[in-house]
């Protein structure tokens, strides 16, 4: 059972999940501050699932709460080794400039 | 009530932390922000409960990720300076975009409840006296193994395809190539030879051996103590 109360935690996960969307508009040109913001945006998803799982006593949200983790540390690692390269072929990282797929 | 008084702390320092890391003007700031809002997203884990989430949260988010974080940020040599035009022009949108979501998402909670049987049916019910690592360990090796074994197999892929885009071959780098040495042909061929015939016999003729210099003459008559 939660100390708390389930409110202020999905408070806290609303505005957590703001920030990063906010983070993604605002830092429309740098991939790594965009990688950053949804990396926030997965810890309110997890922190929701917390809360959930706390308040209710099942363990699955906890459970679901690990495979959140692990995508985001598998999206994480492959998204700066795709920033990595981008920057060794064409020495920017510039958003805007990611047209190379472009029909 | 002192519990009460550490979430607020800690809500607030994530919450501040989190805003540091999207408008932050040095992406080393960001990141380091992300790892404040790492630890404390962990505290509110333990406040809920959750002592081995949190625990693995510091782990792979502050120590593998937000590691990874600085080191590409410290590797790239980009300016920065320049990813930050039209930031005011972006704001306002991120804010509307941002606040709508926010609204959307207080309406859902405020109108929202558990329903009257939820509590008949969770899947995996805590168990009392046992604690949450033991707990987890129970439920995540027998019923949610697949999840466990899919956990893993994400986190494969990942290591592979970051080994495969960054490997880089180097065109100075002298490696063996074994199928061009097996594939060749010309250069070298098979000779049958004459048992216990010479070089000379056979027409392989070897440069003459230059003789060896002649040995120094010890003079005798001088310099000897006599």
């Amino acid at each position: 059972m939660l100390a708390v109360g389930l409110a202020h935690y999905l408070t806290v996960g609303a505005i957590l999940f703001m920030l990063g969307i906010f983070g993604i508009f605002l830092n429309r040109k740098n991939v790594i501050v965009i990688l950053m913001s949804v990396e926030l945006i997965l810890l309110s998803v997890t922190l929701n699932l917390v809360a959930f799982s706390s308040q209710l006593g099942d363990l699955t949200g906890q459970v679901f709460a690990m495979l959140i983790l692990t995508v985001a540390a598998a999206e994480a690692a492959i998204g700066l080794a795709i920033v990595v390269v981008y920057f060794r072929n064409r020495g920017t990282i510039e958003v805007e400039d990611l047209s190379t797929l472009k029909g | 009530m002192i519990v009460t008084v550490a979430f607020y702390v800690f809500a607030a320092i994530l919450i501040a932390s989190a805003f540091m890391v999207v408008t932050s003007r040095n992406p080393v700031h960001s990141v380091l922000f992300l790892i404040l809002a790492f630890f404390n997203a962990a505290a509110l884990f333990l406040i809920a409960g959750a002592e081995f989430l949190a625990m693995i949260l510091v782990i792979v988010y502050v120590g593998a990720v937000a590691v990874l974080f600085l080191f590409v940020v410290m590797m790239l040599d980009v300016d920065f300076s320049a990813l930050r035009e039209g930031f005011q022009r972006h704001a306002s949108i991120g804010a509307v975009v941002g606040g709508i979501l926010f609204l959307e998402l207080l309406f859902a909670f405020s109108t929202w409840h558990f329903a009257e049987d939820a509590a008949g049916l969770r899947l995996n019910p805590t168990p009392a006296g046992v604690d949450n690592t033991r707990a987890i360990g129970r439920i995540l090796y027998t019923d949610h193994v697949w999840l466990f074994q899919l956990s893993g197999l994400i986190l494969l892929v990942a290591m592979i395809g970051a080994i495969v885009l960054t490997l880089r071959g180097r065109p100075t780098s002298k490696r063996q190539d074994i199928a061009a040495q097996v594939a060749r042909s010309g250069s070298v061929n098979l000779r049958q030879v004459p048992n216990r015939a010479g070089l000379g016999e056979i027409g392989i003729e070897r440069p003459p051996v230059a003789a060896p210099p002649a040995a120094k003459r010890i003079e005798q008559n001088g310099g000897g103590h006599h």
